[in-house]
C-alpha cells in the first residue's frame, strides 16, 4: 500500500461553498504535478446547502490508485491529516444540517495533525472554542478577516491560495510549495496568487495542542432508532407548541416560550449572535415577528429575548429593530455559553448593562458575512493589512 | 339504484342484483363503502367509474367530496393528502394518464396511504391506443402499491370491497391499484349482485388513520427530507408492510365469504381444471374467458390442460404457486404487456413465474413465455390453442425459443 492522505475542509454552507471546492480541487491537482492522484468531492449528506450551516469537503489523495480507493470507500475519511476550517467561529463545532449531532472541529484529525483556521483571533481563543481531544494536534492560524461571499459571487481575496501555501508547509509530502503554485497558475492564470501563496507558506507556524487544553463539554450526540422503532409513515410528531415563561427573580408566570427541536440546536451555525438592550426596548413586536427562526421568547413582562439554541445569526433582528442599539449583532466568537439574555439581566440590570456596553461598544471586528452594499471594498485595505502581519 | 337497471331482487330481500359493466360495479363498492373523497380526471376506459359515480352523487345517492382535477397528478396528490386526514378515497385512472401521475403514485406508499384506485388497464402511447394492456398498472409494481386484477365484474365490486378492508388495515396502510381491462370489463355489462350496506357495514370497519392521522390535534410533521441515516429504514418498513398483506388479505377474503356467502377460494390465484391436468397457461384479466372456452375445446380432444389466473400480483404469492405449478410437466404465461430487453425478451409476468419457481425445492417445469393481445388485440380460442400446443412442446423437451409472439401479423 502507498500512503493516502486526507485533507478535510470546514466550511460555511453557500457563503463559503465555491471556496471549499476550490481549495479542495487545487489540493488534488498540486499533488497530481507530484505524480499522486486524487479526489475532491463535498459531503452529500450535507447538499443541498443552507446558508451558514456548516458543510465539509475533502480532497482525498494518494500515491497510487489502490490506495486511493481504499479512502474513497467510504462518504466520510475516518482520519484526515489536515483540517481546514475557514471560518473560525465554526471551532466551536459542526452541526450539518444533516442531523449528525455535534462534532467536535478536531474530530478527524489524526494524532498528530494539523487544523488550520483562518481568523482574526489568537490561538488561546481559538483553542478555548474547540473540544478537547485525546490525542495531542497542532493548531496553525492563517490571519485574516474570514471570506465569506455568495453562491454565485465569489470574494476573491487570496484565502483559497494563502491556505493552499499553508498546506504545502505544513505536509510537504503531500505537494511542494512549487506544485500548488503551477496548479494555481493553471488553475486561475493569476501570478499573484501563487505570490499570496508563497508568502503565506513563508509565514506558516504552529503550535501544539495538548489533550488537556479546550472546551471540557461533551458535545451532544443521540442514536440513530432501529427501524422497527421508528414510527410509520415519514411522520414525525410535530414540536408542542410551547409554554408560559419564568422570571427568575419574581417567579412571576408570562409570556411565552415555544417548544424548540431538541435535536437540531442551532450553536454551531452562525457567526454572530444579537444582543438585546432590555432597557430600552420600546416591546414594538418587530424583532419577534420578523424573526425567521422564532428565536425570540416573550417573556412576562413583554419584552424579547433571544434564544441561542435556535438563532441561526441572520441579523434580521438587528435591521428591523427600530430603537438605536437595542440590537446589536455581535461576532460570535465573542460568546462562551448560550444562556439567555433576559435571565441574566433580571438578576443584575447593572452588570448586564456593563456587559452589554463592552460586547456592543468595543466589540471585536464582527468579522463574517455580507452587512451592507460596499462592504469589501472598505475593508480590503485592512485584509491586506491583517494578511500580512507575521 | 336509480341508474343500475335493477332487474331482480333477491330472496335475501336486501341483496340486488343489477346490469352494470366492470366499471360502475367498482363506482357501485365504492357508494357501499361510503368513500368521502374521490378525485377524478378524464381517460378513457377508467373515465367509466368516474362517470357512475358523479351520476351517483347527482342522484343524492351517494354523498362524497367529489372533485375533478387539472390532471392526472393532482387528481392522485388530492386523494393522498385527503387520505392522511383520514378520508376513505378512490381515483383512478389509465394508461399514460396513471404515468402522468406516476410521481404522486411513487410517494404514496412510503407515507402509507391507503389510497384505492381503479386502473382501466389501456396501452401506453404511441401510437394513441384505447385497447387493453397491463405496462400501466405493473409500471409501480416494484414502488410498495398492491396490485390485483379482476376479470369480471362481479369480482370487481367484491375486490373493491376487499381492498379497502386490506388497505386500510392499520398493520398495512399501503395503497392498492384493481386493474380491469380496458374495454372487456370497463365497457361491457354484466349481471352482478350488489350485496346489502348492512353486510358491507359488517364487513369493512371505519377507516382509522390513528396516530398517523394528519389534524390539528394531532400534530406531525409529513414527509420530511430524510437523507441517507433514514432512507433505508423507511424501505424496511415498507417491506415489512408488504410482508405482512398475503396474511391480511387472507382474513378478509374468509371474512369476506363468512359475510357474504360467496367465495374466491385461494385468493391469490384461481386455477380452473388443474386437478388432472399435464400443462396449464397462466395469465392475468379478461383473457381468462377465451382460455377457459378453448381449455374446454382440447378437453374433447383429450388434451388434459389447466389455467391458472393470477389475482394478486403484489403481494406476489410466489411460495404458493410454486408449490402448486410443480405439479404440471410444463407452463405457459401469457403476457398482456412487455419488458423490452428483459430476460429471453419476456413478458412481466412470465419473469415473475420464472422467478418464483426458482429457489425450489422441488422440480422446476420448463415455462414458455407469450406475448399476446397487446393494444386490446382478440386472444381467440385458436390462439390459446396454438400456446397450449407450444406448452405441451416445451413438456416434451423440444426445442423453440423461450417467449413467442402470438396472434402477430408475420
Ligand atoms: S439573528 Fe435575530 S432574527 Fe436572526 S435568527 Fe437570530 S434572533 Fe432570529
Ligand atoms: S424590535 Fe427592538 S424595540 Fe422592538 S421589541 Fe424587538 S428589541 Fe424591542
Amino acid at each position: 500500500m502507498g500512503r493516502l492522505f486526507a485533507i478535510e475542509i470546514i466550511y460555511r454552507g453557500i457563503f463559503q461553498k465555491t471556496m471549499a471546492g476550490r481549495l479542495s480541487r487545487a489540493i488534488v491537482l498540486a499533488a497530481h504535478h507530484e505524480g499522486k492522484v486524487g479526489i475532491s468531492f463535498g459531503r452529500y449528506g450535507d447538499s443541498p446547502e443552507r446558508n451558514g450551516i456548516p458543510a465539509k469537503g475533502f480532497a482525498i489523495v494518494a500515491t497510487d490508485e489502490q490506495t486511493l480507493q481504499e479512502g474513497m470507500a467510504k462518504y466520510e475519511p475516518k482520519e484526515v491529516d489536515v483540517t481546514i476550517c475557514v471560518d473560525d467561529t465554526l471551532c466551536k463545532g459542526v452541526e450539518s444540517w444533516a442531523w449528525y449531532g455535534l462534532q467536535p472541529v478536531n474530530r478527524l484529525l489524526k494524532p498528530g495533525g494539523t487544523l488550520i483556521v483562518t481568523s482574526r483571533e489568537g490561538p488561546e481563543a481559538i483553542i478555548a472554542m474547540a473540544h478537547r481531544k485525546d490525542t495531542p494536534y497542532q493548531l496553525s492560524i492563517l490571519k485574516g478577516t474570514v471570506s465569506f461571499s455568495g453562491l454565485w459571487v465569489y470574494k476573491d481575496d487570496h484565502t483559497d491560495v494563502r491556505i493552499l501555501g499553508a498546506v504545502a508547509k505544513i505536509l510537504p509530502e503531500l505537494f511542494s510549495l512549487k506544485s500548488v503554485q503551477r496548479a494555481i497558475v493553471d488553475e486561475w492564470h493569476d501570478e499573484l496568487k501563487a505570490t499570496s501563496a508563497a508568502k503565506a507558506y513563508d509565514r506558516t507556524t504552529s503550535i501544539t495542542v495538548t489533550p488537556d487544553q479546550g472546551n471540557p463539554e461533551v458535545p451532544y450526540k443521540f442514536d440513530l432508532p432501529k427501524w422497527h422503532e421508528m414510527g410509520e409513515g415519514i411522520a414525525i410528531p410535530s414540536i408542542p407548541a410551547g409554554h408560559k415563561m419564568d422570571d427568575p427573580k419574581s417567579h412571576a408566570e408570562g409570556g411565552f416560550q415555544p417548544d424548540r427541536n431538541p435535536t437540531f440546536l442551532k450553536f454551531s451555525t452562525r457567526t454572530m449572535r444579537p444582543v438585546v438592550n432590555f432597557d430600552t426596548c420600546i416591546k414594538c413586536t418587530l424583532c419577534w415577528l420578523q424573526c425567521p427562526d422564532s428565536c425570540f421568547d416573550v417573556t412576562p413582562e413583554g419584552l424579547y429575548d433571544a434564544n441561542m439554541k435556535a438563532c441561526c445569526g441572520c441579523g434580521v433582528c438587528e435591521a428591523v429593530c427600530p430603537v438605536k442599539e437595542c440590537v446589536t449583532m455581535v461576532n460570535e466568537t465573542e460568546f462562551k455559553g448560550n444562556d439567555s439574555q433576559w435571565e441574566d439581566w433580571r438578576k443584575d440590570k447593572d452588570g448586564y448593562k456593563v456587559w452589554l456596553e463592552e460586547k456592543i461598544k468595543h466589540p471585536p471586528e464582527r468579522s463574517h458575512g455580507f452587512r451592507y452594499r460596499g462592504q469589501y471594498e472598505e475593508q480590503i485595505p485592512e485584509m491586506l493589512e491583517i494578511a500580512q502581519e507575521k | 339504484m336509480a341508474v343500475a337497471t335493477v332487474i331482480e331482487e333477491q330472496k335475501d330481500k336486501l341483496d340486488k342484483t343489477a346490469l352494470i359493466t366492470g366499471s360502475e360495479a367498482i363506482a357501485v363498492a365504492c357508494q357501499l363503502a361510503d368513500v368521502d373523497v374521490i378525485t377524478a380526471y378524464p381517460i378513457r376506459p377508467y373515465d367509466t367509474v368516474m362517470q357512475y359515480v358523479c351520476k351517483l352523487v347527482a342522484n343524492g345517492e351517494m354523498d362524497c367530496e367529489y372533485i375533478v382535477a387539472e390532471g392526472e397528478h393532482s387528481q392522485f396528490e388530492i386523494v393522498k393528502h385527503a387520505s392522511a386526514c383520514g378520508a376513505r378515497v378512490f381515483c383512478g385512472s389509465s394508461g399514460v394518464g396513471w404515468m402522468y401521475a406516476m410521481e404522486a403514485l411513487t410517494v404514496t406508499p412510503a407515507l402509507r396511504i391507503p389510497m384505492i384506485a381503479m386502473v382501466g388497464n389501456r396501452a401506453l402511447d404511441d401510437p394513441g391506443a384505447f385497447g387493453v394492456e397491463h405496462n400501466d398498472a405493473l409500471a409501480v409494481r416494484d414502488l410498495g402499491w398492491q396490485l390485483v386484477w379482476v376479470d369480471n365484474a362481479q369480482e370487481a365490486l367484491d375486490t373493491a370491497l376487499i381492498a379497502y378492508r386490506v388497505a386500510e388495515d392499520r398493520r398495512i396502510f399501503l395503497p392498492l391499484a384493481i386493474s380491469c381491462d380496458g374495454a372487456f370489463l370497463t365497457h361491457s355489462q354484466a349481471l352482478v349482485k350488489i350485496p346489502s350496506q348492512e353486510k358491507v357495514n359488517e364487513f369493512l370497519p371505519q377507516y382509522n388513520r390513528g396516530d398517523l392521522l394528519l389534524h390539528p390535534d394531532n400534530p406531525i410533521t409529513v414527509a420530511p427530507q430524510g437523507n441517507e441515516d433514514w432512507v433505508m429504514e423507511i424501505r424496511r418498513q415498507n417491506y415489512a408492510a408488504m410482508e405482512r398483506s398475503p396474511g391480511v388479505i387472507r382474513e378478509a377474503y374468509a371474512d369476506f365469504e363468512r359475510i357474504f356467502g360467496r367465495s374466491y377460494g385461494n385468493p391469490f390465484f384461481e386455477e380452473y381444471m388443474t386437478d388432472d391436468a399435464d400443462i396449464v397457461l397462466m395469465g392475468m384479466g379478461t383473457l381468462s374467458i377465451s382460455v377457459k372456452v378453448a381449455i374446454r375445446e382440447m378437453r374433447k380432444q383429450g388434451k388434459r390442460v389447466g389455467f391458472v389466473r393470477m389475482r394478486w400480483f403484489r403481494p406476489f404469492a410466489a411460495e404458493e404457486l410454486s408449490k402448486s405449478l410443480q405439479r404440471f410437466a410444463a407452463v405457459g404465461v401469457i403476457d398482456r404487456d412487455y419488458s423490452f430487453g428483459s430476460p429471453y425478451a419476456g413478458g412481466v409476468l412470465a419473469g415473475e413465474v420464472r422467478h418464483a419457481l426458482y429457489p425450489g425445492p422441488g422440480k422446476k417445469p420448463p415455462v414458455v413465455g407469450f406475448i399476446c393481445g397487446l393494444g386490446g388485440r382478440e386472444v381467440t380460442v385458436p390462439d390459446v390453442q396454438k400456446m397450449a400446443e407450444a406448452v405441451y412442446n416445451a413438456a416434451d423437451g423440444k426445442k423453440q425459443p423461450l417467449t413467442q409472439w402470438i396472434g402477430l401479423r408475420e
